[in-house]
């Protein structure tokens, strides 16, 4: 009974660990290919998380065999969600690091601290704003947004 | 049994703390595979071949050649001096 319990234990602590470092990459990176690169981890701890839930100990794998009964075999409904999970996870990635690429051609760097610094000037140049003269009242007369703005320079 | 088990969650999470950690780029990639090859090798283990197969071939193979494709285009492969490719995107 005691390797059964160190057995999940140790799966779940990968599981959960790969989530957790994941997650931590997310909010503590600073470099949008890294923040990619942690968004791979957490989804990777999540399949793996979903391969455990349907493990049973001792079980054979899902596949008709002579002399392997179905209620002998793991659960292979999670298996298939994974098999799916993992497929979308890579074309995730891909959209994700086809954006990276635009955003570098757009602002010329990856850090996200810059790329926000960018974006809120190009967002205030657009709406008329002057930047951040005061800290009590609106620096310009649109505060609004960017698009009201625009539409009023091209009626 | 239990201490495979135990020596690939070792190396996956060690992987996984690698890919936040190391400062190279093309390292934290070459991380990022090594832990979807544990994790392939887990798959094994826990009696799902097929999600071991489509693992080890999509999220290590495919997933590396895509973030290497890209470390390319973003201009992060730091090792060493500039090739020519490197001189004819940066000139682009």
């Amino acid at each position: 009974m005691s390797m059964v319990f160190d057995l999940q234990w140790i799966l779940y602590t990968g599981a959960i660990g790969l989530i957790a470092i994941g997650l931590v990459g997310i909010i503590w990176s600073r470099h949008l290919f890294r923040i990619i690169l942690s968004l791979a981890i957490a989804e990777a701890g999540a399949n793996l998380m979903l391969v455990i839930a349907g493990y049973r100990l001792h079980g054979h794998a899902p596949i008709m065999v002579a002399g392997v009964w179905p209620e002998q075999m793991v659960d292979p409904v999670p298996q298939a969600m994974v098999l799916t999970a993992i497929v979308i996870g890579v074309g995730i990635q891909a959209l994700a690091l086809s954006l990276a690429i635009r955003v570098k051609e757009a602002y010329h760097s990856l850090d996200i601290d810059e790329i926000r610094a960018a974006m809120q000037a190009d967002i205030d140049a657009q709406a008329g704003v002057t930047g951040d003269l005061s800290q009590e009242e609106p620096s310009g007369r649109e505060v609004i947004g960017p698009t009201v703005a625009a539409e009023e320079g091209r009626s | 049994m239990i201490w495979i088990t135990g020596l690939l969650v070792v190396v996956m999470l060690l992987a996984a703390l690698a890919v936040i950690f190391f400062n190279n780029h093309v390292a934290a990639v070459a991380a990022a595979s090594v832990v979807s090859l544990a994790l392939s090798v887990l798959f094994l283990l826990l009696k799902a071949p097929d999600v071991a197969m489509t693992e080890a071939a999509v999220g290590a193979g495919l997933s590396s050649l895509i973030l290497a494709l890209a470390l390319r285009r973003l201009g992060l492969t730091q090792t060493g001096a500039a090739s020519a490719t490197d001189e004819r995107e940066k000139n682009r």
